[in-house]
């Protein structure tokens, strides 16, 4: 079995008015991932993040991290947040510099004196996520896209080996997606592991290796290929989605049975192609924004 | 002239009343620094209401009145936050609910119980009359916050900035919160002593608002805070022995004054420099 890096065991959660917000979910999330979590509004996504950060614990089951329970892992630095932009109060006297040093408080002494190595963290985190020119900056004088940059460097110069973002994507335009995901690959092919949550159904297939769907419970989890598709998003998705479909004989004058199939909960739509039952993900990563999902 | 000037250093309790003022008012200007930025302010208010029930049931005990004035800020500051937890009622009203049950409690212990203990005291402060006992409370409060204050001022900003981050990196989020309260509610202990339970929410208040004004570093912020905190108060108490008048009254006009010119003038964030920034931007156009 390979190194799980968190360990789901049986997660279940039931918040303090009884509602029963996550059921029986078992999952094992390794390294070198991104691991991309959808399901509508009030599925349980923001209710998972929270247990495997100990910020609620599990009414039942239990979350590892590196066999670890999480109040050691955290202890050590090993998982890093990026919290929902609404979560951070922007009025704050504090620069872009200092909210990324924040990200090693854990490595410094009883004062919280920055040392050398501590700096330089902070200047390859900046320089990473591409805002070295802005470090001087308060932080609410940015746009919503540099600021979730920022806490993506704040997450890089805690040097945690899993990076837990809640819904990096919203009200951040097709470009910045792009520089962010290509930001996210490059993380976890070093050996990171990268939970993301999104409503961006059409961007699933183009950044992430894995899905885990959930409404409650965990529905599905497994690679995108296998487990994201039509039927398990119905599942997840109740009626939530919007659907369009286009078949065979509306879409082709000769016999070609192909069809083509539209999703989207949010912005990015999921694109599927092929004949009924067998339909294929197609992947809209840079044609998005022109038209989607031209087919060969 | 200048004999004039030196006379208030002369008299033994001015001088005691000007320094203790000031190292009162640096040690509120610190902590204001985090109230302002919560939106906090209306709890050192309550806090100091909170208090009086706190001080008559000490001088019923014929203990140290700071012991029980600490007491009863913490009962206050657990009790706005567990009905807080429990209910969705908003801030201000679970403030306003809490405090002003303390400080009924308060002022029926005093009526049914009459005491040495001088409501208006509470109510006014009294640093011009302050007994060396006192004055040795209040130091002993200020210097034990202060040192925390120096210590962990990184920490008490993380979890205020991003509790869940503040948590992610293994800080002890809820333990540091209860660590704050505390000395908050000693603070207002040591402030009461000077400017009365009606002034304390200006000395957590301005210092820190207007310092918010002149700066984007919390860590130079907190210096100008504490700056005008501890001059304003120096200052204060100075000027009340020339115009016969309550210290207090005079350190709160002091740090208005300030918090005004801050307004007016401040380099990036005063009313003119903006102006003057959009008209450049015009005329440039
Ligand atoms: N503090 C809380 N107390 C009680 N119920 C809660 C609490 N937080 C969330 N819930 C409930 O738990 C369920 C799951 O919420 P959660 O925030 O995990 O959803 P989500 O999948 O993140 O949704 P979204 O896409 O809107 O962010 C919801 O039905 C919500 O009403
Ligand atoms: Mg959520």
């Amino acid at each position: 079995m390979s190194q799980a890096f968190i360990h789901l065991e049986n997660v279940g959660v039931v918040y303090p008015n009884g509602h029963h917000a996550l059921e029986g979910v078992t999952a094992d999330l390794s390294p070198g991932t991104i691991c991309g979590l959808v399901g509508v509004n009030g599925a349980g996504k923001s209710t998972l993040f929270k247990s495997i950060m100990g910020f609620i614990t599990p009414t039942s089951g239990k979350v590892e991290i590196t066999g670890l329970p999480v109040k050691q892992a955290l202890k050590k630095n090993m998982v890093s947040y990026v919290p929902q932009t609404e979560e951070v109060d922007w009025n704050f006297p504090v620069l872009v510099e200092d909210v990324v040093m924040m990200g090693r408080y854990g490595y410094m002494n009883f004062l919280r004196r920055p040392s050398q190595a501590d700096k330089k963290a902070v200047d390859e985190a900046l320089q990473r996520v591409g805002m070295q020119d802005y470090r001087k900056r308060q932080i609410g004088e940015l746009s919503g896209g540099q600021k979730k940059r920022v806490f993506v460097a704040r997450a890089l110069a805690q040097g945690g080996k899993i990076i837990l973002l809640d819904e990096p994507f919203t009200g951040v335009d097709i470009k910045t997606e792009d520089s962010l995901i290509a930001l996210f690959r490059i993380l976890a092919e070093e050996g990171r592991l990268m939970l993301v949550s999104t409503h961006n159904l059409g961007s699933v297939p183009g950044f992430c290796d894995t899905v885990m769907m959930v409404n409650k419970t965990l529905l599905a989890y497994g690679p995108v290929e296998t487990t994201f598709t039509q039927d398990n998003l119905a599942a997840a998705f109740g009626g939530m989605l919007r659907h369009h479909q286009l078949m065979g004989d509306e879409l082709h004058d000769d016999p070609d049975a192909r069809g083509v199939t539209v999703l989207t909960d949010d912005e990015r739509p999921l694109v599927l192609y092929g004949e009924q039952g067998g339909q294929k993900i197609v992947r809209t990563k840079e044609t998005a924004g022109e038209g989607i999902g031209r087919h060969d | 002239m200048i004999e004039y000037l030196l006379e208030p250093f002369a008299y033994e309790y001015m001088v005691k009343a000007i320094w203790v003022s000031a190292l009162v008012g640096g040690v509120c200007a610190f902590l204001s620094c985090y109230m302002i930025l919560k939106g906090w302010s209306l709890m050192g208010d309550a806090l100091a209401h909170s208090i009086v029930p706190g001080v008559a049931f000490a001088y019923l005990l014929a203990l140290p009145y700071a012991i029980g004035a600490f007491f009863a800020g913490i009962l206050a500051a657990g009790g706005m936050a567990f009905v807080k937890q429990k209910t969705k009622l908003r801030e201000d009203a679970v403030i306003g609910l809490v405090f002003t049950t303390f400080f009924a409690i308060g002022l029926v212990l005093v009526s049914i119980n009459p005491m040495a203990v001088n409501i208006q005291a509470i109510i006014l402060g009294n640093i011009l009359a302050i007994s060396d006992q006192d004055v040795q409370q209040v130091i002993i409060i200020s210097l034990v916050v202060l040192s925390v204050l120096l210590l962990k001022w990184k920490d008490f900003l993380a979890v205020f900035f991003d509790e869940g981050h503040a948590r992610s990196i293994g800080l002890p989020t809820s333990f540091l919160k209860i660590v704050f309260f505390t000395l908050l509610s000693a603070a207002t202990v040591a402030a009461l002593q000077t400017v009365g339970a009606c002034l304390v929410i200006a000395m957590v208040v301005t210092p820190g608002a207007t310092a918010y004004l002149l700066t984007d570093r919390f860590g130079v912020m907190v210096w100008i805070a504490i700056t005008i905190g501890t001059l304003s108060s120096a200052l204060g108490a100075y000027l009340s022995y020339f115009l016969n008048t309550n210290p207090g009254g005079f350190i709160v006009l002091i740090e208005t004054a300030l918090f005004l010119s801050a307004f007016l003038f401040a380099p990036k964030y005063g009313l003119i420099s903006q102006k003057r920034a959009v008209n450049k931007h015009r005329e440039a156009l």
